[in-house]
């Protein structure tokens, strides 16, 4: 796992690198990045499990992903799936979009967040990139209310259409929010 | 919204071809050449396999447009994750691809054995690999089977559905249940092999291969078969790869993309075998590819039986799996582990994890995000069905509706899977 604060993970990229093959690639990915798109784009860069991770900004998230499917030395041109995510206590960064890409030709997968205000959840669509994106994004817009600028046909794909609310938001609880045997408090938590 | 628009733009036509004809002599009004008729394909449709709906503009036999509908057996699984702990998103993952669920359920505990850093004992690797690729075995059959039904031909259906019951028999020696199967758990299996399922899984793997040659010399040089098929429902690699495509849909247009060899999990790296692709990704190439992974399934699964080690079935990780129930009555410590894990007190690390696994449909991916509670932050299930039944539209245009059905049959659309 990578650390948390940024200098401390690029240290041990650094050591990591010269002995892993998979920090070797995504140190290359990662410079890739910083070539293609600037290194003050991208912030928060961690490598989970060895997965590279990235967090950027939603202005510039249609043109990294349009940039590195049009990049000839690493291909990313295989969207493998899109979701997005709910924290309450991240104040004005509360929705995000999280975005899988995969590169078929050197198998090498990257992952990019993106994080806004839940007052304005406003994204460009990848659909005009992506075919595969058109009801990922529907999900994501029915489950977290995430409105995709420029989406051809933005309803709701699972749930009702009628329905009033965005059920994967962390304020609606799952089960009757007056029981009280299933709060972590009674687990040491 | 799109549907009424096109509904509206049909009156609008029929409006405009009564304005047209008001002038002149013909007082009837019989000319429905611009008319298109609305047909609901689905939800509850025997072709469908599945509910979800379809609406389709038809010219004559020939469809204009498609609209699918999808959200029919919605059951939210990931809010339902976030409040279940690991052991008990087993179940949901059963009813995403009951086709083959065992793929699911392994699937979900590699993705968890991943984030808690459990390394698995090489036996219940392969025991894993041999129930996933019985499943892919099953999958493939129902979908190839059925295929023929909608085709016309209702003999190969019953022919191979026998072998089906067999491969349900060996879930069933293997872990007491035969379509929802929960099998395994995280860490491992949750028992061993019994002599009667060794017994039965070495019988079928003798019997099975005849059978299946007699269902390909049935199906595959048919020639009223070919004629349904052939060229039917064709997408380009290219396209395919856009649709974000992947499993046999995908190798049918000639894309080698097998996450089992591309990111070996569970030991398939131990395993000889070829990855089956087609060269125009048709209805044709689909049934193939299916048929040959058959095939290729069946050299694993005599592979892994052939090199199966001794040794444990399970992680040494009495922290996350469950002790015997004969010493939680006996001895201390496993009552407490057997208390802690029930009750879901278990010390989950902080961090993301992705993990796929070739799914009988294509990469089956758990995303899975843990803030070091007893459940998932988040947990999103990339289901291979729901990504590519979006091109299902598209596919369908300019086709018959007869075609249509044969399209939908070939890419194996599980309505459970599809919906979540």
């Amino acid at each position: 796992m990578a650390d948390p604060t940024k200098e401390e993970s690029t240290a041990a990229q650094e050591t990591a690198a010269a002995l892993d093959p998979t920090a070797q690639q995504n140190a290359q990915v990662l410079a890739l990045l910083h070539s293609l798109f600037g290194e003050a784009t991208f912030t928060d860069v961690q490598e989970p499990y060895g997965l590279l991770t990235v967090t950027t900004k939603r202005e510039h998230i249609h043109g990294i992903v349009a940039g590195l499917q049009q990049d000839e030395t690493l291909k990313f041109r295989f969207l493998t799936t899109m979701c997005g995510i709910h924290y309450p206590e991240n104040l004005n960064q509360e929705l995000g979009m999280i975005y899988h890409l995969h590169s078929l030709v050197h198998n090498i997968r990257l992952r990019i967040k993106i994080f806004f205000p839940l007052a304005d959840p406003v994204v460009p669509t990848l659909t005009d990139l992506y075919a595969t994106a058109n009801w990922m994004e529907r999900e994501a817009y029915d489950f977290f209310g995430i409105i995709f600028t420029g989406h051809p046909n933005l309803r709701r794909i699972l749930n009702v259409e009628d329905m009033d609310y965005h059920p994967m938001r962390r304020q609606y609880p799952l089960e009757d929010g007056t029981r009280e045997d299933k709060t972590d408090l009674f687990f040491g938590r | 919204m799109a549907v009424n628009d096109t509904l509206e733009g049909t009156h609008r036509i029929i409006e405009e071809a009564k304005e047209q004809q008001s002038g002149q002599l013909v007082p009837t009004l019989n000319d429905f050449s611009q008319e298109l008729t609305t047909l609901n394909l689905g939800p509850t449709h025997p072709a469908t396999h599945g509910i979800f709906q379809n609406i389709l503009q038809m010219d004559g036999e020939r469809i204009v447009s498609g609209v699918p509908t999808i959200g029919y057996i919605h059951r939210a699984f990931e809010k339902i994750a976030e409040r279940r702990p690991f052991y008990q998103i087993t179940p949901l993952t059963d009813r995403m691809n009951y086709c083959s669920s065992p793929i699911n359920n392994m699937g979900w505990h590699m993705t968890v054995e991943k984030l808690l850093g459990i390394t698995v004992p090489k036996r219940a690797q392969y025991m894993r690999v041999i129930m996933m690729e019985l499943a892919r075995i099953a999958d493939h059959l129902i979908c190839n089977s059925i295929l023929g039904v909608d085709t016309g031909a209702f003999t190969g259906f019953l022919y191979v559905f026998q072998e089906r019951e067999k491969i349900y028999e060996i879930y069933e020696e293997v872990c007491g249940s035969r379509l929802t199967t929960n099998m395994g758990r995280v860490g491992g299996m949750e028992r061993d092999f019994s002599p009667v399922a060794l017994e039965k899984l070495r019988k079928w793997l003798k019997e099975f291969p005849p059978v299946m040659k007699e269902f390909e010399a049935m199906f595959n040089r048919n020639r009223i078969f070919m004629d349904r098929v052939v060229n039917v429902g064709p997408i380009s690699a290219e396209k395919a790869l856009n649709y974000g495509f992947t499993g046999p849909n995908l190798r049918a247009a000639g894309v080698d993309y097998d996450v089992r060899v591309m990111n070996p999990y569970s030991s398939y790296e131990d395993f000889e075998f070829d990855i089956p692709v087609g060269t125009n990704g048709d209805t044709y190439d689909r049934f193939l590819v299916r048929n040959e992974e058959i095939w290729q399934s069946l050299r694993i699964i005599n592979q892994a039986l052939d090199k199966l080690p001794d040794g444990p079935f399970h992680a040494d990780a009495p922290h996350y799996y469950l002790p015997p129930k004969q010493a939680v009555y006996k001895n201390m410590e496993a009552l407490i582990y057997h208390f802690k894990i029930i009750m879901g007190e278990i010390d989950a690390p902080v961090g993301e994890v992705y993990h796929s696994v070739e799914g009988g449909n294509g990469e089956l991916g758990f995303y899975l995000i843990s803030d070091g509670g007893r459940t998932p932050y988040r947990l999103h299930f990339r289901r291979p069905c729901f990504i590519y039944y979006q091109a299902y539209s598209e596919m369908v245009v300019g086709t018959s509706l007869s075609d249509a059905i044969v399209i939908l049959s070939s890419m194996n659309v599980i309505a459970g899977e599809l919906d979540a």
